[in-house]
């Protein structure tokens, strides 16, 4: 790909224009940035992105409802529960779908989970980026933990297509339970771990603290959303705010911050750690009885014994594979928290087996338009702080 | 497939702030409305979008200072064709309105609200990117998904999911 004329020429007699990705350690992926500088303190910067653009939105509108989850997953590849969760609920939203209690539970549990291990990545990078190499090791560890029971309810790791239109894919297995609690009441040790290693460090508080701000006004202006708005001091969670998914049963606090710098980042994201498991927790202790998939024939698939014995449930299941299901004609703007920030589906149905339009609005698309405001006036090596703090996934901006 | 059919319930629905500052403000401009599983759903004239976004976002009651997505749909071969949806959030009231402006495809272009908010940015140049929408006033109109030198508009509906062969 060519450079684009405009994109080489410094405004400024006195400036340098500097390429930084896509190929580099710290944009954690293929972000592009186009850094002006002044020495080493940055003028202007311009994120370059497209480097993993997809057509993730096209290719959905080829697909039956169904046939879309797997799809999703590989949107934000580091929650990819939420994003199934946020497809799902939209899809249901469209439908006027009853998901029984027990899969509900199941699905906050699970995208708590996601939350946690999302966040102990962008902990361990971000830290790795400023100079810490052993907290990295650390959260990998107990990543490792959350993957293997994505690994127990789905039979995958990372892309787990658990959550489907209707409620869950299985019921979670034998064991699984006890596992999850094991893990939850070990883990507030673990984050005193990460902690310990970095929240009294004070080469990490220097390379921290008073970089990259973002006022208030900005944050909001720029669409600045989930933790990067929560450190700008901004006090919103979808969670609490627009509950879904009977996040409403919960108690949580929502951690707020109004540093406006990575340090705040840092403290809101670590702060959220505590409280997803204290959510897990709670989960974990009130899970109900029951059913994991509505009871909606011509939307869900059936189980196996059934179909085995029951002939409208071969029937059922047949045309939900050959010719999927209808939904009404509508449009749904379904947003949920993930843990970058709101994510939100917007489906438009024409009343068909495939959607007419599935747009994802990810987080981290927004989160970077925010970037330039945060870097400009800062250094270079600030700028490596600031890409971390805002946890930016590039299966999420590009699609 | 033809446009599916806004519900001119505009009278019902006046006790909602954002419908209710619309009305009041731009009577002329505001072409319908929609409540529909608990979203509500405002077409505006494409000539005045941006000034419906400025009030929303200016509105002392219920500001709403957040732009959650925009983003368009193409009900190719309907005319007009294209449907610019902005989705608004207020912050403090935790309220959500979507706007909707219907532009031509033959000249299809809006105004910008990169004005009301920066963060329109991004969004305004995928959907030119992806669409083929312009957006008058815009900053910075470049593709940002697609390579410069591309040809067409992915997401339009009469352009193939496998490529043009």
């Amino acid at each position: 790909m060519t450079t684009p004329a405009s994109l080489a020429e410094p405004v400024q007699d006195n400036t340098l224009v500097l390429n930084m990705g896509p190929q580099h350690p710290s944009t954690h992926g293929v972000l592009r940035l186009v850094l002006e500088i002044d020495g080493e303190t940055v003028v202007r910067l311009r994120p370059e992105i497209g480097y993993l653009h997809t057509g993730i939105e096209k290719t959905c509108e080829a697909k039956f409802y169904q046939q879309v989850v797997p799809l999703t997953d590989r949107i934000d590849y580091l929650c990819p529960l939420t994003n199934n969760l946020t497809y799902c609920l939209a899809v249901e939203k469209l439908l006027g779908l009853e998901i029984p209690p027990k899969a509900q539970w199941m699905r906050v549990l699970m995208n708590e989970l996601t939350r946690i291990n999302s966040h102990l990545v962008w902990l361990g990078t971000h830290a790795m980026d400023i100079g810490a190499m052993t907290v990295f090791l650390y959260c990998f560890r107990e990543r490792e933990d959350i993957l293997r029971f994505f690994e127990m309810v789905s039979g995958q790791r990372m892309m787990t297509s658990y959550f489907r239109i209707g409620g869950l894919a299985l019921e979670p297995p034998i064991g699984f339970f006890e596992k999850v609690k094991k893990f939850a009441d070990r883990f507030p040790g673990n984050v005193d771990e990460y902690e310990g290693l970095l929240t009294g460090n004070p080469i990490f508080q220097m390379r921290t603290k008073g970089v990259a701000k973002l006022s208030a006004e900005d944050a909001i202006a720029l669409g600045a959303c989930g933790p990067t708005l929560r450190a700008s001091g901004v006090d919103i969670d979808l969670r609490r705010d627009a509950p879904y998914t009977g996040y409403e049963n919960f108690k949580f606090k929502v951690p707020v911050s109004d540093g406006c710098d990575v340090w705040s980042r840092y403290v809101c994201r670590v702060q959220e750690l505590r409280e997803s498991i204290g959510i897990v927790q709670q989960a974990l202790a009130g899970m109900p009885e029951g059913p994991v998939k509505a009871d909606a024939p011509k939307v869900v698939l059936p189980d196996r014994e059934k179909m085995k014995t029951q002939m409208e449930a071969l029937i059922y299941h047949f045309k939900i594979i050959t010719e999927g299901f209808s939904v009404p004609a509508g449009e749904v703007y379904q947003a949920v928290e993930s843990p970058r920030g709101e994510m939100g589906y917007y489906i438009v149905s024409d009343g068909t087996a495939k959607p007419y339009r599935v747009h994802m609005r990810g987080p981290s698309f927004a989160n970077l338009q925010a970037l330039s405001k945060m870097c400009e006036g800062y250094l270079i090596a600030d700028v490596v702080a600031a890409i971390g703090s805002i946890d930016v996934v590039l299966g999420d901006i590009d699609r | 497939m033809a446009l599916t059919p806004p519900i001119l319930d505009i009278e019902h629905l006046k006790s909602h702030p954002a419908l209710a500052r619309l009305t009041e403000s731009i009577p002329a401009d505001v072409q319908a409305a929609k409540f529909d599983r608990d979203e509500l759903t405002i077409w505006v004239a494409k000539g005045s979008i941006r000034e419906a976004c400025a009030i929303l976002r200016d509105d002392r009651d219920c500001p709403f200072n957040y732009l959650a997505d925009l983003t368009c749909v193409d009900w190719y071969p309907s005319e007009p064709r294209f449907e610019v949806v902005y989705h608004l959030l207020s912050i403090p009231k935790k309220e959500r309105v979507r706007l909707k402006a219907r532009v031509d495809g033959s000249s299809a272009s809006v105004e910008s609200v990169t004005s009301v908010w920066p963060s329109a940015n991004f969004y305004e140049r995928e959907v030119f990117d992806l669409f083929g929408v312009r957006f008058t006033g815009h900053p910075n109109l470049k593709r940002i998904m697609m390579p410069d030198d591309w040809e067409g508009h992915p997401l339009r509906k009469d352009y193939p999911v496998e490529g043009y062969r």
